[in-house]
């Protein structure tokens, strides 16, 4: 797992730093972050229900920023559980393109362990930076 | 202890950071605190209550009060009122949870009477009102439809059988905004919010029966005076707001001001603090957006307390009214109003931001109802699942903080650290032991909300008295919950 819950950083809400040794590595264990706020075990999650994903964005960090917003939009939208598969991060332009699949099902109390409802992505300490071995993000998620 | 130096003692309750102590503070900053409260505050309500203090057109102080922590540009508790000709909107100053709010029904039922049957009625309200992530509400409306109630707040669930006039009359707003145009929401908030009224959302919303004791009115004539009556009484009290809706609305307009943040040459500490001039076309459009996120709220609130109604209906088989089920009030956390204000001795037109803080007006405020013109608004502030909550009133010395109070108990501990430090069933386990009920859709989220977590309710209570910007009138005790 290379993403972490930061314990002391965010005293209401939810922190995590996510890392990859690639864009698309860091994009998809951001994603698995966000869902593990709201799900005790990705591993319930069935990924009988795919949606395409294409986004754009001037920079990397509002890429993700996107990204991670787009899965919480589903869940209110359709209910939906989604995991970021496939992904791949071009430069296009003056920014960036994200394409992927977002995999998962609706949501069911009876299968899955809910936690606790994700409200927004905030800009709160809201980083992606380049490190030694790939990158580096912090979120914070209002809950 | 993160207290600045820089911090100077105005009373034992006010606390004030200079115009000095941050390069571009155009007011000071105060926190308004014990010296205990005070002493356990983070770092990060400092910080942002000096950032606020930057914000262009910002009259009087920028506010923190004594439930305050570390939040999103502003601190949770903030409070700041701007010029609404030359100062600045800003969602950091709202939140994301638009119109998070609290509502409060009084009952003729005594704890007696519901004992023998509590398990049951927290059972159906469990059932009847959903909770918990991405649920789904009980109003079931197209999307045009959604855009329609958005505008029309609480006035639409009067049209459509969800309430009495007497509810509106007692929620802020008279439960509609005017000025909500749906045509400066996104087609993606609507998406996200139209299947959600009806619904309490999880973390620290919660639906809450709660019973007044002797020992615990505090001003008994007040009590009177807001349908507090006997002791014994049981009232219910619930938390939620506008879900992904208002989460939405939240979201598309901070991040079009941080791309206009150049064009407006607003300097920001904070990206949470991306702010538009109030008088620009983006700062028009998000107080029009923000009003209908207001407004779904109001709507969701009401239809719950008709689902209240409806479940104690069933349970008593009497008709609710019957049973006293009359809604005391209905107050704001998170919004941004235009009010009138003394400020420089004038009065003005001011835009308050209140984050997490609640509007306390006074005895003979021209916008209260008519019941509530001798008393003051009546303040709703809530505790944890495990200590019970508060009514108030507001009072004349509020001016002193544009008639803003505290709204809750604010954390101590982080939602990791509980989760570690708690177990939901333990949780259940205790509070029935000490005749608590609770039905959770998450044992996981439930261990997040252990009471422990949160400060002291009447510590936070106790110093806004102390303060003169509210008063307390009764504090109720849980006995029933349900948590998303």
């Amino acid at each position: 797992m290379t993403y972490q819950y930061l314990d002391d950083f965010s005293i209401a809400d939810v922190a995590f730093t996510a890392e990859g040794k690639s864009l698309e590595e860091l994009f998809q264990e951001a994603g698995d972050a966000t869902m593990n706020t709201m799900v005790e075990n990705l591993g319930e999650i069935r990924e009988n229900t795919k949606k395409r994903c294409t986004l754009f964005s001037r920079s990397i960090e509002m890429l993700l920023f996107d990204l991670l917003q787009e899965l919480i939009f589903y869940k209110d939208a359709e209910q939906l559980l989604l995991r970021v598969k496939n992904p791949t991060v071009e430069k296009t332009g003056e920014g960036f393109t994200l394409r992927c699949t977002l995999s998962g099902e609706r949501i069911d109390s009876e299968r899955h362990t809910l936690i606790v409802d994700v409200k927004a992505v905030t800009l709160s300490h809201f980083s992606v930076e380049e490190t030694a071995k790939g990158y580096r993000a912090t979120v914070v998620l209002d809950v | 202890m993160a207290v600045p130096r820089a911090l100077k003692k105005i009373t034992e309750t006010v606390w004030e950071l200079p115009i000095s102590y941050k390069s571009g503070m155009l007011v000071p900053a105060r926190i308004y605190a014990t010296e205990e409260l005070l002493a356990a505050m983070d770092e990060g309500v400092f910080e942002q209550t000096s950032n606020v203090a930057t914000l262009p057109g910002i009259q009087g102080y920028s506010f923190c009060m004594p439930d305050g922590h570390w939040g999103y540009g502003f601190p949770i508790g903030g409070a700041a009122a701007f010029d609404p000709k030359k100062g600045v909107i800003s969602p950091g100053g709202i939140g994301f949870d638009v119109n998070c709010g609290m509502r409060l029904i009084r009952t003729d039922l005594s704890y007696e009477e519901i004992q023998p049957k509590l398990s049951i009625l927290v059972d159906r309200l469990f059932e009847r009102v959903p909770t918990g992530v991405g649920s789904t509400g009980f109003v079931h409306l197209s999307q045009d439809e959604f855009r329609h109630v958005v505008e029309q707040g609480a006035r639409w669930c009067l049209k459509h059988g969800y309430g009495t006039a007497e509810d509106l009359r007692r929620t802020e707003e008279n439960g509609c905004v005017n000025g909500a145009d749906s045509s400066t929401i996104s087609a993606k908030a609507v998406e996200r919010g139209y299947k959600q009224i009806g619904t309490l959302g999880s973390g620290n919303h919660y639906l809450e029966i709660q019973v007044v004791r002797e020992e615990n009115i505090f001003d008994r004539t007040l009590a009177e005076a807001l349908g507090i009556s006997f002791p014994g009484q049981v009232v219910v009290m619930f938390h939620c707001g506008s879900r992904g809706f208002g989460h939405q609305v939240a979201t598309d307009y901070l991040k079009l001001f941080l791309a206009k943040a150049e064009k407006h040459r607003i300097a920001l500490p904070d990206r949470e603090l991306a702010s538009a001039p109030f008088q620009s076309k983006e700062g028009q459009d998000y107080f029009s957006a923000m009003k209908c996120a207001i407004n779904m709220s109001f709507v969701n609130r009401q239809v719950i307390l008709h689902r209240i109604r409806e479940v104690f209906s069933e349970v008593f088989h009497r008709d609710p009214f019957d049973l006293g089920l009359h809604q005391v009030y209905d107050v704001s956390h998170n919004t941004a109003k235009l009010e009138k204000h003394e400020i420089g001795g004038k009065t003005r037109e001011l835009l308050i931001h209140r984050k997490g803080a609640t509007r306390a007006f006074p005895p003979g405020h021209s916008e209260l109802p008519d019941i509530y013109h001798s008393t003051g608004q009546p303040v709703i502030i809530g505790g944890s699942m495990e200590t019970g909550s508060y009514l108030l009133t507001g009072v004349e010395g509020g001016s002193q903080t544009f008639f803003t109070t505290a709204h809750g108990s604010g954390r101590t501990m982080s939602r990791r650290q509980a989760k570690k430090q708690f177990q939901g069933k333990a949780l259940i386990h205790d509070m029935a032991q000490k005749g608590i009920y609770i039905r959770a859709a998450s044992l996981s989220g439930l261990a997040e909300e252990a009471g422990k977590a949160y400060k002291n309710i009447d510590s936070v209570v106790q110093a806004t008295e102390k303060a003169g910007i509210s008063r307390r009138v009764v504090r109720f005790i849980p006995v029933g919950n349900i948590k998303g």
